[in-house]
């Protein structure tokens, strides 16, 4: 997986795979241990204990398509080469809430991707699904709930080519404006 | 400093999309429309399916062809990603494999738009052996 990004996208198809019809992201840049932490909380069907002992096992997996699960593997890998973590809570019948922290300073972080892009690419084609994605950084914090979008949309369709390329500026210049994903970084290199 | 935009701009500007949307999509159902399902479990986001995704959705729009693009699992080609079905009105799905945005938009403007079938198409019958 080449980025952040994509690793959210690819964990949250888990919980689109386990019936969630609600779907919470946060990242948050503001720990006080400078750790990134990625939490993606859903209220599906759940992982039964006997599969959560083993789920970053790349052997395990639910599926019958194929025999491999390399979604949580990858990602733990990716995790723990910064320094940091991948801890998964699951209730059958309630949900499963992942939780991954990189170390933000470490070589090995991915670079974050587009985010933005992610999020309304999993929004427009699950229209259904509620999604809640809050992210927080040193600057403050945003806050994107399809269920606000879908209420000020007033039944013109998410999933419109225009609404979504305006969804996606929103979403990025929100981000920007709390420096979220490395925009801080930018605003540093471009001083020098 | 810029402004940025907002849901309140998000609800001026809606009204705008939504009569071109009543213009242009009036009485169809879906079955009318193509529909294209981009397989994206790890294996096809690992090789470039969300940017095959994107250019399908942003070429359907800038070439005036009205088309589903949604997402869905993994279907087994794990080999073969990233992979896209896709379901012209009438006629069955067809699985197309490898396809990167060059191959995709081979596949808008040969087989959607003419009808022309291409490489690299997976057969259906295709079975993995346990």
């Amino acid at each position: 997986m080449k980025d952040l990004a994509l690793h959210i996208l690819d964990i949250t198809q888990n919980s689109i795979t386990a019936g969630a019809n609600l779907i919470e992201i946060i990242i948050n840049e503001d720990a006080p241990d400078g750790m990134i932490s990625i939490y993606i909380k859903d209220n599906g069907a759940g992982v039964p204990k006997e599969m959560l002992k083993q789920i970053t096992d790349p052997y395990t997996t639910s599926r019958k398509t194929r025999k491999v699960g390399m979604g949580l593997p990858l990602l733990r890998q990716n995790a723990e080469q910064t320094g940091g973590s991948l801890t998964i809570n699951s209730e059958l019948g309630k949900g499963t809430e992942v939780n991954v922290k990189f170390a933000a300073t470490h070589i090995d972080l991915p670079p974050w991707g587009d985010i933005s892009g992610v999020i309304i690419l999993m929004v427009a084609a699950n229209p259904e699904i509620i999604f809640s994605y809050i992210h927080r950084s040193v600057k403050g914090e945003y806050e994107f709930d399809t269920r606000e979008v879908k209420k000020a949309l007033e039944g013109v369709p998410i999933d419109n080519a225009e609404i979504r390329e305006f969804l996606k500026d929103m979403i990025n210049e929100n981000l920007n404006e709390i420096g979220a994903c490395n925009t801080k970084l930018w605003e540093k290199d471009n001083n020098q | 400093m810029t402004k940025i935009k907002t849901l309140a701009d998000l609800k001026k500007m809606k009204e705008e999309v939504r009569s071109k949307i009543t213009l242009r999509e009036q009485g169809d159902n879906p079955e009318d429309r193509v529909q294209v399902k981009v397989a994206m479990a790890t294996c096809g986001i690992a090789s470039g399916a969300k940017d095959v995704m994107d250019f399908m959705v942003g070429a359907f729009n800038k070439r005036g062809i009205d088309a589903v693009v949604t997402q869905t699992g993994c279907m087994g080609y794990c080999y073969a990603e990233p992979t896209v079905e896709v379901t012209v009105p009438g006629k069955e799905p067809v699985v197309f494999g490898y396809v990167d945005v060059k191959k995709a938009d081979e596949i808008i403007e040969k087989y959607i738009k003419k009808g022309i079938l291409l490489e690299g198409i997976i057969p259906v019958n295709y079975q993995t052996i346990e």
